[in-house]
C-alpha cells in the first residue's frame, strides 16, 4: 500500500504573527511546527505502515525551510519526503494550494492521501476535501479512526452530535482530527535517517497538468481586502481576594449591572 | 460567462433527520440583509430526502425562493451526492452569493462545491458585508463595487482578515454558526418553492454509510445558553465539574467547557467552546480554571459579561475578563453558589 501525507509547517501561533506589505503572512519571519492536525494524519499514516505494511511519503508545499517538516516526519518513520517550492506559488489561497497539491500528487503513485482537517495558522479545512476533488477522489473529512478492509478503507466520520462509519474504496482522501492519536516522537535511528535521506525537490515544472492561471497568489480567486491585528475589548478589574470577600466584590457587581 | 449574469444570495438550508439545523436561519437572516443591498433577492437550498415540508419554514425565516433538490440518495450526508446537488444548483441557477454554514457538514461540503464550480471560498467567516474591493480606490486596478466582503478570524483568532472573491462567481462563504442573527419568523410567509433534480448516479466517489453512531445528547445547546459556566483544565478532574453544575444550576445556565476538558474525558466534545469547539455568546460567560489559550477566547469574548476564576494572576484570561477573581476555585465558586442561592430565596 502506498500512502502519501500531506504536511504543512505552520507558525506557532502562541508566538507572534507577521505580515508582507500585500496582507499575506510573513512566513520567513516566524517560530515554526508541523501542523498538529497533519501530525495526527502521519501517525495514522506509520500506524497503517507498522500494522499492514506500507509506504509513507509525506509531501509539503512551501518555502525551503519547510523542508524541516519533511525531515521531522522522516526522523518519525515516514520514508520519503517531497517539497514542492517555487516563488511563482507564493501567495496561494486554498484554490491554488490545492490546485499545487494535486498537481504534485499527480506524479506518484497511492492508494491513499491523508491530510489533515485544517492548519492552525488559516484554519479553513478547505485543503483536503479541494485536493480530492481536482483529483476526482472520495473524500472523507474529520475521522477520528481508520481502519484498512481489502481494497476498502473504514473511516469514522465525525459531525457535532453523531459519527459515521463509513467504507470508502482506495484510492481516496481522508482529513484526519488530532484526535486520532498521539503522535510518535521521532527515533534516535529515525533522526539519523533524517538527515541521510534526499528529500525531493519540485517546483513549478514539476506539477502535473495545472495551468498556471491556478497557481500561486494570481490563481487565487480570493484576495486579501486587508488584514490587521485583533482589536480586544481589553482587560475589566481584577481582584485578589479572599474567597468569602471576592463573593461579596463579585455579588456586588451583579448587582450594580442589574444581572441579579 | 459574465459575472453580471451571477444573480441572488443563496443559502445551503442544512438539515439533518429532517431537521433544519438553526445555522441556515442565521444565514437567511444575514443573506436578507446582503440582497436588500444588492437589490436582489433571497434564495434556499433545501438537500435532501423528503424535506420539501421544511420549505415553509425557510420562507418564515427570510428565504423568498426555496430550491429544493429531493432524492432518495440525499437521505443522509455523504460529501458525494450532496455536492453534486448543491454544485448542480449553483450551475443552473447562477448565484452572486453562495453562504453554507460552517458546521462539519459545511466545512466538507463548501470546500467540495467551491473546487467543483471552480471559484473561492472564505471559511469560517464572522462578517459579512457589501462594499468594494480594493477597499480604497488603488491605482492600476478597477475598483469594483457591490462585492462580498468576507471577515475572519486567522492565525488562531491573534489576526482578523477582509477577504474578496473579486473575479469568480458565486462569492463563497463559509459562517460560523451562533454569530449571525435569524430574523423574527413571520408566520405564514410562503416562498416560490422550485424543484430541481440534477440525476444522481453513483460512481467512485459515493462511499457507503456502513452505521451511524448518535453520541447521547442529555445537554442543552450552548450555544442557546444564556448563561455558561466553562470550566477549564483548572477544575481538576471530572468530578468536580459537580461545583460548575451547581453554580449553573442556580442561575438557570449550563456547563460548558475548553478543549483541554474535552481531551481528558470530563466532558463531551459538544460542550467545547473555541476554535475547535463552539462560538458563545451568552449574558455572562463564567471562565474557572480556564487559562484563556487564544484559541478558547476566540469562541467566547464576544459574551457580554464575562467572570474569570483561576488561581494565576497571570492566567490571559483575565486580558478579557470583565470581572476577575485570583483565587482559589474549590473556595470561591461553592461560596459564589451559596450567595447566590440565597439572593434568589430573597425574592
Amino acid at each position: 500500500m502506498k500512502i502519501v501525507v500531506c504536511v504543512k509547517q505552520v507558525p506557532d501561533t502562541k508566538g507572534g504573527v507577521k505580515f508582507n506589505p500585500d496582507g499575506t503572512l510573513d512566513r520567513a519571519a516566524m517560530l515554526t511546527i508541523m501542523n498538529p492536525d497533519d501530525k495526527a494524519g502521519l501517525e495514522a499514516a506509520l500506524r497503517l505502515k507498522d500494522e499492514y505494511g506500507a509506504e509513507v511519503t509525506v509531501l509539503t508545499m512551501g518555502l525551503p525551510k519547510a523542508d524541516e517538516v519533511l525531515r521531522e516526519a522522516i526522523a518519525m518513520g515516514a520514508d520519503h519526503g517531497i517539497l514542492v517550492t517555487d516563488r511563482v506559488l507564493g501567495g496561494a489561497d486554498t484554490w491554488a494550494t490545492s490546485t499545487t497539491i494535486a498537481g504534485a500528487i499527480r506524479n506518484l503513485e497511492y492508494d491513499l492521501i491523508i491530510t489533515g482537517r485544517q492548519a492552525i495558522d488559516g484554519d479553513t479545512a478547505q485543503v483536503g476535501p479541494q485536493i480530492a476533488e481536482h483529483l476526482g477522489l472520495p473524500v472523507i473529512s474529520y475521522a477520528q479512526d481508520i481502519k484498512i478492509d481489502g481494497d476498502s478503507v473504514i473511516v469514522q466520520r465525525q459531525y457535532e452530535d453523531r459519527y459515521h462509519e463509513l467504507k470508502a474504496k482506495m484510492p481516496c482522501l481522508i482529513t484526519a482530527l488530532s484526535e486520532l492519536n498521539e503522535p510518535r516522537y521521532m527515533t534516535p535511528g529515525g533522526i539519523f535517517d533524517a538527515y541521510e535521506k534526499e528529500v525531493t525537490v519540485w517546483g513549478r515544472a514539476d506539477l502535473k497538468d495545472v495551468d498556471d492561471s491556478n497557481l500561486g497568489l494570481k490563481g487565487s480567486p480570493t484576495k486579501i481586502a486587508k488584514a490587521s491585528d485583533k482589536v480586544r475589548k481589553g482587560a475589566g478589574e481584577k481582584v485578589t481576594l479572599d474567597a468569602e470577600e471576592a463573593v461579596a466584590y463579585l455579588m456586588g457587581k451583579f448587582k450594580e449591572k442589574h444581572v441579579i | 460567462m459574465g459575472l453580471e449574469e451571477y444573480k441572488g444570495v443563496f443559502v445551503f438550508a442544512q438539515q439533518v433527520d429532517n431537521v433544519l439545523d438553526g445555522v441556515a436561519f442565521e444565514l437567511l437572516g444575514k443573506a436578507k440583509d446582503l440582497a436588500k443591498d444588492l437589490s436582489t433577492e433571497v434564495t434556499a437550498v433545501l438537500i435532501g430526502s423528503d424535506v420539501k415540508g421544511l420549505a415553509d419554514q425557510l420562507a418564515e425565516y427570510g428565504a423568498d425562493r426555496v430550491i429544493v433538490v429531493d432524492d432518495p440518495e440525499l437521505k443522509e450526508y455523504r460529501t458525494e451526492p450532496y455536492a453534486h446537488a448543491l454544485a448542480s444548483v449553483i450551475n443552473e441557477y447562477k448565484p452572486e452569493i453562495m453562504l453554507v454554514g460552517a458546521t462539519a457538514i459545511g466545512r466538507d461540503l463548501g470546500p467540495t462545491v467551491s473546487a467543483r464550480v471552480a471559484t473561492g471560498l472564505t471559511a469560517d467567516c464572522t462578517v459579512l458585508e457589501i462594499g468594494d474591493f480594493p477597499i480604497n480606490p488603488t491605482a492600476n486596478q478597477e475598483q469594483k463595487h457591490n462585492q462580498l466582503l468576507m471577515t475572519r478570524p486567522a492565525f488562531g483568532g491573534n489576526t482578523i482578515a477582509t477577504i474578496a472573491c473579486p473575479d469568480n462567481r458565486p462569492q463563497m462563504a463559509t459562517v460560523r454558526p451562533g454569530v449571525m442573527q435569524k430574523i423574527a419568523p413571520i408566520e405564514g410567509a410562503k416562498a416560490n418553492i422550485v424543484e430541481f433534480n440534477p440525476g444522481f448516479t453513483p460512481d467512485n466517489r459515493y462511499v457507503e454509510i456502513l452505521n451511524i453512531v448518535k453520541a447521547v445528547k442529555n445537554t442543552a445547546d450552548i450555544m442557546d445558553a444564556k448563561v455558561l459556566v466553562s470550566g477549564g483544565r483548572g477544575v481538576g478532574s471530572k468530578e468536580n465539574f459537580k461545583l460548575l453544575d451547581e453554580l449553573a444550576e442556580v442561575l438557570g445556565g449550563t456547563v460548558s467547557c475548553s478543549r483541554a476538558v474535552v481531551e481528558n474525558g470530563w466532558q463531551p466534545v459538544d460542550l467545547q467552546v473555541g476554535q475547535t469547539g463552539k462560538t458563545v455568546r451568552p449574558q455572562i460567560y463564567f471562565a474557572i480554571g480556564i487559562s484563556g489559550a487564544i484559541q478558547h477566547v476566540a469562541g467566547m469574548e464576544d459574551s457580554d459579561l464575562i467572570v474569570a476564576i483561576n488561581k494565576d494572576e497571570d492566567a490571559p484570561i483575565f486580558d478579557v475578563a470583565d470581572y476577575g477573581l485570583v483565587g482559589d476555585l474549590n473556595k470561591i465558586v461553592p461560596a459564589l453558589t451559596k450567595a447566590l442561592k440565597e439572593e434568589m430565596n430573597k425574592k
